[in-house]
């Protein structure tokens, strides 16, 4: 009885494929109302993380595409396009088209066109963590490229730009819980000056800042019993963002390595056409071989443009996704040890308590001229006051706790499936396309190979 | 006869599974097919090389490469094995020796041109250095096939200064010296002199040195470029190892994925170390355009004798002219040409009738010596042109036969090495989908 997005394996195969390499399997218990669209689900129940996969729908083969492939029973496409510069007294900046289509009741529209700018994106990616502190929240694109002399204005870079904006939306878009975040919803409709508005709403600055203290004491504190799960996730997630930095260098490199490749390959064609206009007997093999060199530099071409627009984008993303899972990770222990440093507190107070009926207040009690017996309830009262007061507070936090493992725990394996399928898909289209550059290159090489062989002398 | 290939891109015909080596071979085979009487009956070989220590013209110690000549007698008829070779060392500067007799002796042939004295056009990978074995190695083959052309040259095959080169150990130097060749050789001033001066060469001539100067300027561009383009795919195939290197790392730490991520990375770092095999087998074709690179030069050698010969007759027509336009001033006593002699007779008073008397005399016999000096350079012209054009046209066929092989040899290394690339990358891809 789930409403929403349901990955049943038994609707049309086209959409199974598809779906469950986005969506958490669920379930078969019917009393969770996990991942329903319901807006009024923000918080507080808490989730079964025990997510069962059925073994059917796997996903062997993701089509990896550039545009994503939307599954049929998807039910709002995002599309980021037409990047265009504005230029004000005091600054110049790229705003973006932000295309929303949708047949979710909670959009009063069906379409909706707005212009965003990455401030606005930014604004996003940190209302959905500070709602979601340990839910993992897709990457954004840097603020700034470090090394190189990359214009922020730069063709290139705006394109890459555009792309990942484009992938952080849908990839929100596809999650179950942060798609029905409100700030989402706004974010999609709002015309410029309601977003402006709606931004300056929510926690003030104060109380963030008392969240940040907070979680800064709790750091330096650090956590005391951290379940082993969590322990093996952050060992994983240490090395994984390793191998991920590597292949992300390692791509840049190779592409690097083309494009002074191919720089060099183009100045063979035009020799060789030199030539021809010397030769006679020659000249018909010579335009053969022109007309290889001249498929290979487009191929080639083609390659590196593949490898920089679609295997490095996503490397880059799981880079950057890396160090998400760090910070997420980070809050859950924080969050633990808070509630480890209240428990701490409490059980301080309770043997104080205890330590309380002892002689030197008694004393001064006395001196004071107050009824002992009187004054030791008085205390005792206040004592247990505090004493329940904590206990609740400790309860809070251990919801809290818990729900914060949990959702964890979820979105982990969530991000885990993606993540095996979206490298699995990219690095099998790698491969296809390099298998389908030799193909390429071969042609014209046929020709000029086979007609001649054996037939000299 | 081969239509059918046009059409169809991917058309699978021609036998595209032979190796370089064996197209070389073939070239090998069509030139003993050719038959000169030497190839009939004789095999050669450069079968080894080897470093030798010794003293040295000013006795200093230097290290050189001999190389071992092997020589075999054809026996068609009977079926047993071949006797044991007859072989000799040869360092290769008597290579040169013999090389530029025949350069001298032969001056109509575009003589065949030796393996590069030392390495030019390497890219990195490659060392520039004499002693590297490599190096050697292409020099061996070089040198081998430069004999093997000479035997295949139905002019130079018979020389006897080469069949001692191949046959006779000891003081073949000697011998070579005492045919005088060296004091035939034309000076360089005297062959630049008249390619300056002369006035009616052969347009032939004229042409075949153009394009002689073409064809070395676009083999040297693309030699030049083929190295740059070599030391760069080296570079793209070595980066995927570290792809291997990553992948086996990242399999450690993954469950599902690991054992696709390993067997994708072995496939990874045998693609970078394919690339060895390739550039090797890519020498192979920089070799063969080399060879021609080589041959221009002995092609603009021919033209530029061709220069020489017509200069010399020219000069010959005019000082005969000149010598008889003497006797006529002479015998009439009427100058028409100005002269210091003319001068200083108007100045100084005529000569006696014995004085005139024996002047005449001398250039009789001078305008007879011209004569013969003229029938003579023209004869020489004309058999020169003659004899050289007919070399020159054989140079051409066996240019065009060799090149065209050599372009299809390529073609069908660079298809291997497709076939390789596609062969690993499918591999990858499977484990890829396994992940």
């Amino acid at each position: 009885m789930m409403s929403g997005t349901v990955a049943d394996s038994s609707t049309s195969d086209a959409v199974s494929e598809e779906i469950s390499g986005n969506l958490l399997e669920l379930d078969e218990d019917e009393d969770l109302e996990v991942f329903s669209k319901d807006p009024t689900f923000t918080d507080g129940s808490s989730l079964n993380a025990s997510m069962q996969t059925s073994p059917g729908s796997m996903v062997n083969q993701y089509k990896f595409e550039e545009e994503d492939e939307q599954p049929e029973s998807k039910d709002i496409f995002v599309t980021v396009d037409s990047p265009e510069s504005h230029v004000t007294a005091i600054e110049t900046f790229i705003t973006y088209r932000v295309l929303t289509k949708t047949t979710r009741s909670e959009f009063d529209s069906s379409q909706y066109e707005v212009r965003r700018r990455y401030q606005d994106f930014f604004w996003l990616k940190s209302k959905l963590e500070e709602a979601h502190p340990t839910l993992i929240v897709p990457p954004l694109p840097e603020k700034f490229v470090m090394k190189g002399m990359v214009e922020r204005f730069n063709n290139d870079f705006i394109e890459t730009r555009k792309r990942a904006l484009h992938k952080f939306l849908n990839r929100i878009a596809d999650h179950p819980i942060l798609s029905c975040s409100e700030d989402f919803k706004i974010f999609l409709t709002a015309q410029a000056w309601e977003l402006a508005s709606h931004k300056k709403q929510g926690p003030g600055f104060l109380s963030r800042m008392g969240d940040t203290v907070r979680a800064v004491a709790a750091t330096v504190r650090g956590v005391k019993n951290r379940p082993e799960e969590f322990n093996s996730m952050q060992e994983y997630v240490e090395a994984f963002s390793l191998k991920m930095t590597s292949l992300d260098k390692i791509t840049q490199r190779i592409i690097k390595e083309k494009k002074e490749y191919l720089e060099e390959l183009k100045e063979c064609a035009p020799i060789y056409t030199l030539w021809v206009g010397s030769e006679e007997e020659l000249a018909e093999p010579l335009k053969l071989m022109t007309s290889c060199m001249d498929r290979c530099c487009r191929e080639t071409a083609e390659q590196v443009q593949y490898l920089s627009n679609s295997l490095l984008p996503i490397l880059h993303e799981y880079v950057l996704c890396t160090e998400t899972l760090k910070t997420v990770l980070r809050r859950r222990d924080n969050i633990q040890a808070e509630f480890e440093a209240k428990s701490e507190a409490l059980a301080t107070k309770k043997t104080d308590s205890e330590a309380e009926s002892k002689v030197l207040s008694l004393a001064w009690d006395s001196l004071v001229g107050k009824d002992p017996e009187e004054v030791r309830q008085q205390k005792e009262q206040k004592l247990k006051g505090e004493i329940k007061e904590m206990k609740e507070d400790i309860d809070k936090m251990e919801d809290k706790l818990e729900w914060a493992n949990n959702t964890l725990k979820g979105d982990w394996s969530r991000w885990q499936k993606n993540m095996r399928t979206d490298l699995r898909a990219a690095f099998t289209r790698t491969a296809e396309k390099n298998v389908e550059h030799y193909e390429k290159t071969t042609a014209p090489l046929w020709l000029l190979s086979s007609p001649y062989s054996h037939a000299l002398v | 006869m081969m239509a059918d290939t046009e059409s169809e891109e991917i058309a699978v015909i021609g036998n595209t599974d032979l190796t370089p080596s064996e197209l070389e071979n073939n070239i090998k085979n069509a030139m003993v097919e050719k038959g000169t009487h030497l190839l009939k009956r004789l095999e050669i070989s450069v079968a080894e090389a080897e470093k030798r220590t010794g003293k040295n013209a000013v006795s200093m110690q230097e290290t050189y490469t001999v190389y071992l000549i092997e020589t075999r007698a054809v026996d068609g008829a009977s079926e047993a094995a071949s006797p044991a070779p007859d072989s000799l060392w040869r360092r290769y500067s008597e290579f040169e020796l013999l090389r530029n007799y025949l350069l001298v002796t032969y001056s109509f042939v575009v003589v065949p041109p030796l393996p590069e004295k030392r390495a030019e056009f390497v890219w990195h990978k490659l060392s520039a250095d004499n002693m590297d074995p490599d190096f050697v190695e292409r020099r061996r083959v070089g040198l081998e096939n430069f004999l093997l052309r000479v035997a295949s040259h139905p002019v130079l095959a018979n020389d006897k200064i080469f069949y001692s080169f191949l046959t006779q150990e000891q003081s073949w130097k000697e011998v070579v010296f005492e045919t005088g060749f060296q004091a035939k050789a034309d000076s360089r001033l005297k062959a630049l002199n008249a390619t300056f001066r002369v006035k009616n060469p052969d347009k032939r001539f004229a042409e075949m040195k153009h394009y002689g100067d073409e064809l070395q300027s676009v083999i040297s561009q693309l030699l030049r470029v083929r190295a740059r383009v070599a030391d760069r795919l080296y570079g793209v195939y070595k980066v995927h190892g570290n792809y291997g290197r990553v992948f086996s790392e990242w399999s450690a730490i993954e469950k599902e994925m690991g054992d696709g991520l390993q067997s994708a990375g072995h496939h990874m770092d045998a693609y970078a170390a394919s690339v060895d095999d390739i550039l090797e087998e890519e020498e192979h074709y920089a070799d063969q355009l080399k060879e021609y690179l080589f041959y221009t030069e002995a092609l603009r050698a021919v033209c530029r004798k061709h220069e020489l010969c017509q200069f010399e007759l020219e000069m010959a027509a005019q000082d005969l002219t000149s010598k008889k336009q003497q006797r006529e001033e002479l015998a009439t006593g009427t100058v028409r040409t100005f002269s210091l002699k003319g001068m200083t007779s108007k100045l100084f008073g005529q000569e006696t009738p014995e004085q005139r008397e024996a002047k005449l005399k001398i250039l009789e016999t001078q305008i007879e010596e011209g004569e013969d000096m003229l029938k003579e350079k023209n004869t020489e012209a004309e058999e020169f042109v003659k004899s050289a054009w007919v070399d020159i046209e054989r140079f051409r066929e066996q240019k065009d036969r060799d090149l065209k092989e050599a372009l299809i040899s390529y073609a069908i290394m660079q298809i291997s090495m497709c076939k390789k690339g596609i062969q690993v990358w499918n591999n990858a891809k499977e484990c890829f989908s396994k992940m």
